[in-house]
């Protein structure tokens, strides 16, 4: 079961790579949207932002390049590039803020047809906080959500309206899940490509607003 | 020539119950590890502690929660400590949730004379609930206010003895912010070197901020130690 749990992960992040291009500055959020960095193709130039105060994420440490004082914004010891830069956190989400980001990779619970976000808190549950999440969804100039299709009851996460506390409205662009790929538009969601191993009215079937199939739709994408 | 303490005590013993003090610090890295030990020796109450995180269970600020030292915290996530969770829900601890960027800013609106600003971070979310809100060029914005502190927790790299500072890497994050936002702000550094030994152009954050120092060893434990392979 794990490992087709992280084939689904892996899936999911290396086509999440391809919405990234030479030259972008990105934020990569917690969790799986920070494995999308191990698949960033060594022909991009690619600046990764760390909001705790660092622009130039590198690989992890080897074990005696460890530094305490070098994390990322999942707590986790890095390495920063040649030609990085640190800062503090009020510059850090003021290049947030004000829209020098060029795209922003999330993970996401719920998102609705209208671009709405829910990824941070479940009533009932432990609230841990938002940390940067609210932040980035209103500065980097391109939001993609990253997330399974469906819940682990098998119930869709994309959906009419979030029945979970927002962390944005009308922020989301584009939704890449195992089974397609999804742009929130002024007319409604319309699905742009669809996995391998998926059809279209499974696809459908599996996301709870009416979607439009794009003209140009490409089906086992990826 | 800035006060210069002996130890974590003596920098904190002056905090009287009920202050409102502001932490440096993202995770584990950058927080003044020995002003914290500090706080759990002074023993003192009723502390309102404003600071990105709440430590872990046995160490940084999570001493002083599981100590019942602090009764309000606003910070952006505390998802680490199942000790604040446990508060929380007993309503032993009042909690502030806001956006990490939301955060930075209003401590440095607090440090910078600035009472409160409009951002976009939490519109249409609880976060905004009871708050002022007005639109901007067709996009609505939420007015959140300055924060400030009776005192200021932080840490740096390197002081000289005007309070002159210099972080090292990503343990800089909030500290600046909250070196300007504290009535008296106290900075714990690794090392204090003479006056003149740091460059004015590399200098982080100016000594006119800085009421006191103290010089002590970092024990820098690592929350997420990731390593890769070969």
């Amino acid at each position: 079961m794990k490992g087709i749990k992280s084939n689904v992960r892996e899936r999911i992040a290396r086509r999440a790579e391809q919405e990234i291009e030479s030259g972008y500055y990105v934020n990569l959020g917690i969790g799986m949207p920070t494995l999308v960095a191990n698949y960033i193709s060594e022909d991009k130039v690619v600046v990764l932002q760390s909001e705790n105060g660092l622009l130039g994420i590198g690989e992890y440490p080897a074990e005696d390049e460890v530094e305490p004082d070098l994390i990322n914004a999942g707590k986790e010891t890095v390495t920063a590039i040649k030609g990085a830069s640190y800062f503090n956190s009020a510059e850090s989400f003021g290049m947030i803020r004000g829209g020098h980001i060029d795209l922003a990779i999330l993970g996401g619970m719920e998102v609705s047809s209208q671009g709405d976000l829910a990824n941070w808190m479940i009533p009932g549950k432990m609230i841990k906080g938002m940390g940067g999440a609210m932040d980035l969804v209103h500065g980097a100039q391109k939001i993609t959500v990253i997330m399974d299709h469906v819940n682990k009851d098998g119930a869709p996460k994309i959906v009419n309206g979030c029945s979970l506390p927002l962390t944005g409205k009308g922020v989301v662009n584009r939704i890449i899940t195992d089974r397609a790929v999804l742009d929130v538009t002024n007319e409604g969601l319309v699905v742009r490509e669809i996995a391998n191993g998926f059809t279209l009215e499974e696809v459908k079937n599996s996301t709870e607003p009416d979607i439009i199939v794009s003209a140009s739709i490409r089906y086992d994408a990826y | 020539m800035k006060r210069q303490f002996m130890n974590g005590y003596d920098a904190v013993k002056d905090i009287a119950d009920g202050s409102t003090i502001m932490v440096g610090g993202f995770g584990l890295v950058g927080i003044p590890e020995q002003m914290i030990l500090g706080l759990v020796e002074s023993g003192v109450k009723g502390l309102t502690v404003i600071s990105n995180n709440c430590g872990v269970d046995d160490w940084g600020l999570g001493l002083l929660l599981k100590n019942h030292q602090i009764t309000k915290m606003i910070g952006s996530y505390v998802g680490e400590n199942k000790e604040f969770e446990r508060q929380v829900l007993s309503g032993e601890l009042e909690v502030e949730l806001t956006p990490q960027g939301t955060l930075a800013e209003r401590i440095r609106a607090g440090g910078a004379g600035i009472p409160a600003f409009y951002t976009p971070a939490g519109v249409g979310t609880p976060v905004a609930e009871g708050k002022e809100t007005r639109v901007f060029d067709g996009k609505e914005y939420v007015l959140e206010k300055g924060l400030k502190a009776d005192y200021s927790l932080i840490r740096a790299l390197k002081a000289d003895e005007m309070g002159n500072l210099i972080y090292n890497k990503t343990a800089r994050n909030f500290n600046p912010m909250i070196a300007a936002a504290g009535k008296v702000t106290l900075v714990e550094v690794e090392q204090i070197v003479p006056t003149g030994m740091i460059e004015p152009d590399q200098i982080h954050t100016p000594g006119i901020y800085v009421q006191g120092l103290l010089e002590a060893v970092q024990e820098k434990r690592i929350e997420r130690r990731t390593v890769r392979e070969g």
